[in-house]
């Protein structure tokens, strides 16, 4: 049986654990609600770039945007975002297995598959699986910014464009609110937005005057909405990525909490059994000189 | 005179919103300016400087390229960057000129395109610092 100090040793360790755990709790809550705003901050643009898009292809029926073509699926590329750090629940581990599910059935179909990884964890996970990745960007999490989006997005189209692959899908975690997030695949190549029927909307059917032409303007907002959609899902990886470890620091926490609870009855327990064994020997050792 | 009611938007935010009499921007076609009732337009900006009047008082801000549209009296601007004339950090700019100056002159940069069009921006910002807040 363990003696006292043992388990008193045991309950300030436990208690030590979980103050850094509370403290972790409140930094991703705050980080959460940075992330949130930045969140917010993309909507009007991005939704912008989606209105303005519609409309035009009211205007141009060209489908001739090289992001726009459809190919034979034949080489598919998969871009993973998970975080740089772990200590956020299933967070990374969820991400990871959809796309290795989604990469299996690809490969049962024959389809070859190419992945790029963004954030430490998706590129240890392939690196420890001897998996090659075509590409990887690591150290941004936190710090996601639109320049980065581009990057990733210049490197995508310009592969696809070159028929690389045929088609781009992205893995992420979808944030729906702070203790639900989904993984989501969704395709990002070929490009595909909503588009307007000239009968749904007949106010907006106004004569634009267009600069410098209709074909122009196509060209440089489609590969403009590439990116606003990787940067929005690099910006929901990251606040999904805060909430999930908000979430489990919280449980770490809880667990901590109860941990002590047990461990303070044990030490109690133990406290009491001694002294009722040194009164035991006292009272014994008593009758023992009587006789 | 009737008001133009002008947002200025990126992905890091909304820049500017808000009635204003007279917009002129630098279009990728030449430079063009919008008062309020004009004539529905969707035009590529390129870098350089948006120039916004209210009440006779003007005011300025970078446009890193992007797209405006005008419709009777909206303009948007989308622009992957715009900040005020008043809010450039011209040394930053500065020390990003002489980096890219560098980096075109060794002729080593993988992407020149990519580096002529940020050389580009850099000085942008600092002809509007000097000319508009005088920086």
């Amino acid at each position: 049986m363990a003696t006292l100090r043992d388990i008193r040793r045991r309950i300030k360790a436990v208690k030590n654990t979980s103050q850094i755990t509370k403290a972790m709790k409140m930094v991703a809550a705050s980080k959460l609600r940075k992330a949130q705003g930045r969140m917010l901050e993309l909507r009007p643009y991005s939704d912008k770039i989606s209105e303005v898009l519609g409309n035009l292809s009211l205007a141009t029926d060209s489908e001739a945007h090289p992001l726009l073509m459809r190919r034979p699926r034949k080489a598919v590329e998969l871009l993973v975002l998970t975080s740089d750090r772990g200590l956020c629940g299933a967070f990374n581990s969820n991400v990871l297995k959809a796309a290795a599910n989604f990469a299996k059935e690809l490969k049962e179909e024959g389809v070859q598959v190419s992945i790029s990884a963004v954030g430490r964890k998706a590129r240890d996970y392939y690196k420890r699986r001897d998996i090659p990745l075509r590409n990887s960007l690591v150290g941004i999490s936190g710090k996601a910014d639109f320049r980065h989006a581009k990057q990733i997005a210049m490197d995508i189209t310009g592969n696809y464009s070159r028929a690389a692959f045929d088609e781009v899908y992205m893995v992420y975690n979808e944030f729906r609110t702070v203790i639900a997030q989904n993984v989501k695949i969704v395709k990002i190549l070929p490009f595909e937005h909503e588009r307007k029927e000239p009968s749904e909307a007949p106010e907006t059917q106004v004569s634009y005057i267009f600069e410098p032409s209709v074909e122009g303007l196509y060209l440089t907002l489609v590969p403009k909405a590439v990116e606003v959609r990787i940067f929005r899902a690099l910006l929901e990886s990251q606040t999904s990525e805060e909430a999930s470890r908000m979430t489990a620091m919280e449980n770490a926490s809880q667990n901590a909490e109860e941990m002590i609870q047990r461990l303070t009855l044990v030490a109690n327990k133990v406290r009491q059994a001694t002294i009722t064994r040194e009164l035991m020997d006292i009272v014994g050792g008593v009758e023992a000189t009587k006789k | 005179m009737d008001k133009l009611s002008l947002d200025i938007v990126t992905p890091h935010g909304t820049v500017f919103s808000g009635q204003v009499d007279e917009a002129d921007a630098s279009g990728a076609d030449g430079d063009f300016g919008v008062l309020a009732g004009h004539a529905p337009l969707m035009a590529i900006l390129r870098i350089g400087a948006l120039v916004v009047k209210t009440d006779g008082k003007p005011g300025y801000y970078f446009v890193g390229s992007g797209y405006a549209e005008v419709l009777s009296d909206k303009m948007i601007v989308l622009a992957e960057s715009a900040e005020r004339a008043e809010d450039i950090d011209v040394e930053r700019a500065m020390e990003k000129k002489k980096r890219l100056e560098l980096m075109l002159a060794k002729k080593e940069n993988v992407d020149f395109t990519r580096a002529q069009v940020a050389l580009e921006r850099a000085i942008a910002r600092i002809r509007i610092a000097k000319e508009y807040a005088g920086k």
